[in-house]
Order: C-alpha cells, then structure tokens, then sequence
C-alpha cells in the first residue's frame, strides 16, 4: 500500500495523476466506473444495522458524544438567513453550551456564500471554519462559469471549505467526464491567490442517484478529481444520509487510499437528529477506517437539530438529570 | 373439553400513542389480591421514562392548544369507549383488588361517571379559575388559566382504575399532557385504559402509561428538567419526600400524597397514605386547580 497522503496536500495531485489512464476519456472513465465491482445491497445494509446494534455507554459514551460535537457542521441554509441569525449560530457554535465551558466547539459553521462574510466576522480567530455551499446549491442547475463564479465568491470572501453539489442529471445521464472536468475546475476555483486553497467537499445528493451501484461510481470519480471530502446529501430531498449508503462511501473511500494513498473524508449530511443516530455513525467509522478517521479533519456531521440533542445528552451524563428542549437554544 | 389454544394478551406501555415492549425487554409477573398469576406486564425503565416524556412534550403543543370544546369531546369519546368495555374493567379490577363482580363494577361505573364528570369541566373551569380583576387604571385586566406542561402523576397504588382516572383525567382536561406510573402491583387495568385512550381521538402522547416498580419510574420523572408537575398521590410518605426535593431542582409544581384522614397511626397507611383516600366521594376542584398556570392580561379600555 503506498503512503497516505491528504487529499488537500500538495503530494495528493501526483498520486492522482497515476490513475490519469482511467479519466483519459470518456470511454475509460466508463469503463473503470463500470468496472467496480457491484454493490451488494444486502449484505450492506445487513452490515450497516448490524453496526447500528453496539451498545455504547458511560465514559465512552461521554467521549462519543464530546467527538460528535467537535464534527459537527453547525448548518443554516435556508432562504430565511439573516445576518443575525447566521451570528447567532456562530456563537453556539464556538460554545454551544453557555452552561458548560468544557463543552467543545463545533467544526465548522455552513451557510450560503453570500453569509460567508457575515460568519468569518463573527467567529473571528475561534479555529472555527467556515464552510460555504456553492455551485448552485442544492439543485445544481446552472451553467458552469455561473457555478464557478460562485465558488470564487465564496473563497474570496473567506471560505475554508466549499460544499459543491454535482450535476446529478449529467451523472445519471451517463456524462461522466463532464462532472469529472466540472469538479476538477470547482476544485481550481477553490485555490486561494497566497497558493493555498479551500477544502472541497462533494456533495452527491445520494437520495437522487437511485442505486447503491452509483453511489459508488460517483465516489470514486468525485476522489479521482480531487474531491478533500465527499458528502452524502444536501438536506433539501426526501432522502438524505442513511446508515448504508454512508458505509458504502466509506468503503469507497477505504479502497481509494489502499489504491492511490489518498486519504478523503466523509460528510453524512441531513437527517441525523439524534445521539443515538451520530454514536451509529461513529461505530461505523472506527469500523470501516479506524481511528485515523475519526477527527474533525476527516469526518463530519452536516446537521443543526443534532447539536441539542447531543448537548441534552451531555447535560444527562454530567448532572444525572434527563434535560429538555427549554434548556438549549432554539435555532 | 375444549382443544382450542389459550390466546393471552401481551401487555404493553403505552408512548407516544403506540404500544412498545420496555426498552430494557423486562417484564414482572402481575399477581391478582390471593397471589395468583395473571398476566406478565412490562417492568419499564428509567429510558422508557425519558421517551415519554418526550411524547408528552411533542403533544403538549396540539393537544394544549385545541379548543377547550374539543377536549371535552374527545374525553366524552373516552367514556363513551369505557362503557362499551365494561365487562373488561370490571373483571380486571375485581382480579387486582379482590373485589366481588358486583364492588367491582360499582367502582367501574364510578370511575366511568368521574370521568364524564371531569370531561366536563374543560370548558367551564376557566370560569372558576379566571377572574376579571378591578385595577386602578383605565384596563380591562383578565386573569386566565393555562395549562402547567408535562405532569408525571404517580397514581394511586389501592385503587387501580377508579383511583387512577380520578388522578388521571383533572391533568388532561384542562390541556395538559401526562406521563402516569401505574399502580406497582396492579397495573393492568390501567393498561387496558391505554387501549381505550387510543381508540378514543386523543391524540398520541397525551396520556403515557408506565407500568414497573414506582420508585425506580418515579425518581427519573422528579427529576427530568421537562416536566413541569408531579402529582405523588401514589407515593409512599418516605420517597415522596425525595421525589419532592429532586422536583424542586426545576421549581416543578408538586401535588404531594393525600395526608392520611381515618387512621393515621396505622402502619400500613404510612406505608402508602393514598389507602386512605375514598376514591368514591365528591372530587372537588383541587386536582383540575393544581396543574394550572394563571395568565394576566392587561387591555387598555380605549377610552
């Protein structure tokens, strides 16, 4: 197995040029993608609740649950954003229990590019990121100098991390290439003039792709064009981040480091409410990737309504107490 | 002789409108008055505790908000679905508490009237409970009842149907929503009312039926900081004291056990002073007026 390396270093480029014959062409990129083995639905999903089933509790329960927290993507993405309200979620996000200092800040803040500004301000130097929806979220409807311009927007205003969403409907339609070019030139647009560049996280709106055999395609073409991060769903469809379809990415995401040595994350996103829920995540993390995972550098939680339950849960293991809703805030 | 199988029924919790086993899979043998088996009932949690409260809170909105003429209708419905179910009651009560058919089914028929009494006062208590209020300036001011929140009620541990509505049905008519540990060594006739409740309109997770040991049920819901209220009547003197120190971590508002009237130096009466009750006489107003909140409004006179 070679080396790991981060996706989003320097090294990672010339890992991917190795596998430079299978996106040579439309006609290769098909054949590889076509070429992964099936998915054998089943045995994932049996796998999947299988996992769901551990049992964890007390001290590593308080530790689950401290991690879940560092993970998480404290979300706002809706119409309705206020600067107001999008400075009101950076400040729970950098203490999200005003009762309890030793509770640990959240990953990042996501919003809208245009509250990227407004979010950088207000975390200040808190280590916190900001993360930004671009390229026409969450339809993806748009053409590509648009998306593009607003992936530079986004970083221009201080982004760290860019959630990009694919064009589902060049992917079902069979143009691999073309989402494969289009995210390498998000991935371009992400880079910063001082020669760093934004984390690109890929969003494949999973309950859109109907089979388990695309997830895995499109997992393997986004980290073959250099996705940092791929993600299960943007939080606006039906469906969002299941058990089996998150195991699948990060089985993808197994087999791509064993290939190329390139170490992507996972973002499940949407759907995920409860302790209980983001404990089975974790589960399955430690058991399909391991330990190096799981850090807020490699895997996260895109959620809102998650961080109550959690800090609930951490008020229950601290005073013995169950606590209520009338105890955390309302977002 | 018959060679048809025994179909017995599996008692269950009652959450959030649904049946579930307890979480934690436990069950407890149920025994009538002379000890002899009945049924297996579930021993719930302290987790099953936490999820219904949760329900109730996920109620309170809906069922605090409807009109006070729905309420009442909804709980006629519940009464109207006890008489048809009668013949039940009276035989699961007679097996609990050793009655004959016959005390047996005068204290169904009463449980069945308290009710109806109770359906009643939904929309009529605002009139007892509110006021009009003469204030020195130029303002309509209204005092108004509201309903306190989530109430756990520990019902009474003698009485298990009559008892249980008479501490059960003041909680809910006025808008509040409940989370009930059922009688310890009696729970199925309670249980059996969770089926009429849920064929009766109310809306899931209003009422939550808990069946296990009292104490264990009882400490989690004193001290949950989303309830609101406790009613102890069916606590013994010595853990209501506990229950109402964890309670007013949370300032929750406390109905403590009825003070032992007839025969307050019998033993067992101090062991658990609801015996001392007479589940059958007038209830009075206390129990609707203990779970309520006063809102006061001032409303300029626009003169």
């Amino acid at each position: 197995m070679p080396t790991t390396v981060p996706a989003y270093g320097k090294e990672a480029a010339g890992r991917l040029a190795s596998m430079a014959d299978v996106t040579a062409s439309d006609g290769a990129l098909r054949r590889f993608l076509h070429g992964l083995p099936g998915v054998d639905a089943v045995g994932l999903q049996a796998r999947a609740a299988t996992l769901g089933t551990r049992s964890i509790k007390t001290t590593a329960k308080a530790y689950a649950i401290d991690l879940a927290i560092s993970m998480i993507d404290l979300t706002t993405l809706e119409g309705a954003d206020t600067p107001g309200k999008v400075r009101a979620l950076c400040a729970k996000g950098v203490h999200p229990d005003p009762t309890d200092r030793t509770a640990p800040k959240v990953a990042a803040i996501c919003v809208y590019p245009d509250m990227v500004g407004v979010a950088k301000e207000a975390l200040g130097d808190s280590g916190i990121h900001v993360a930004s929806v671009a390229t026409a979220f969450p339809a993806g409807r748009a053409a590509l100098p648009v998306k593009l311009a607003d992936t530079r927007d986004a970083v221009a205003a201080g982004a760290d991390e860019i959630d990009m969403v694919i064009d589902r409907g060049a992917f079902l339609s069979g143009r691999y290439l073309e989402v494969f070019e289009e995210i390498k030139a998000v991935k371009e647009a992400c880079a910063r003039p001082d020669g760093s560049a934004a984390h690109l996280k890929v969003i494949f709106e999973t309950g859109e792709l109907q089979t388990y055999d695309n997830v895995r395609r499109v997992s393997w073409l986004s980290m073959l064009a250099g996705a940092d991060f791929i993600k299960t769903s943007t939080g606006k469809v039906a469906v969002n981040a299941t058990p089996p379809v998150t195991l699948l990415m990060l089985e993808a995401v197994r087999d791509f480091r064993a290939t190329t040595g390139v170490q992507v994350g996972v973002k499940p996103a949407g759907g995920i409410r409860t302790t209980k829920d983001a404990i089975k995540y974790l589960v399955m993390v430690n058991e399909t990737l391991g330990e190096e995972w799981l850090t807020a550098d490699w895997f996260r939680f895109g959620a809102s309504s998650l961080l109550n339950d959690l800090l609930m849960q951490r008020q229950k293991l601290s005073t013995g107490r169950y606590s209520g809703p009338d105890y955390v805030t309302v977002d | 002789m018959s060679d048809r199988l025994s179909v017995l029924k599996t008692y269950k919790l009652y959450v959030g409108g649904k049946f579930p086993r307890s979480e934690s899979g436990r069950v407890y043998e149920v025994t009538d008055a002379k000890g002899r088996w009945l049924a297996n009932a579930p021993l719930a949690s302290r987790k099953d505790a936490r999820d219904a409260v949760v329900a109730a809170r996920k109620a309170f909105g809906g069922w605090s908000g409807a009109t006070a003429y729905n309420r009442g209708q909804i709980l006629y419905r519940v009464a109207e679905m006890l008489e048809g179910r009668r013949e039940q009651f009276v035989a699961e009560v007679a097996d609990a508490e050793g009655h004959s058919k016959a005390k047996a089914a005068a204290q169904v028929d009463a449980a069945i009237d308290r009710w109806v009494w109770y359906a009643g006062w939904s929309d009529k208590v605002a009139q007892i409970a509110g006021s009009s209020n003469p204030v020195a300036g130029p303002y309509f001011n209204l005092s108004a009842p509201e309903p306190t929140g989530v109430v756990a009620v520990v019902a009474p541990q003698d009485s298990s149907f009559l008892g249980l509505v008479s501490v059960l049905a003041p909680v809910i008519v006025t808008g509040n929503t409940a989370v009930v540990v059922a009688a310890e060594r009696a729970p199925l006739p309670a249980l059996s009312l969770a089926e009429v409740l849920a064929t009766s309109d109310l809306p899931g997770g209003v009422v939550n039926l808990l069946s296990g040991r009292t104490t264990e049920l009882a400490a989690p819901l004193a001290a949950h900081q989303d309830v609101n209220a406790l009613d102890l009547t069916g606590a013994d003197a010595e853990s209501a004291k506990e229950l109402e120190t964890a309670a007013a971590d949370n300032l929750k508002r406390v109905l403590r056990p009825p003070v032992a009237r007839h025969r307050p130096s019998d033993e067992a009466l101090r062991a658990a002073p609801s015996d001392a009750v007479d589940w059958t006489a007038d209830p009075g107003t206390d129990r609707l007026l203990a779970f309520l909140e006063t809102k006061t409004v001032w409303h300029p006179m626009g003169v």
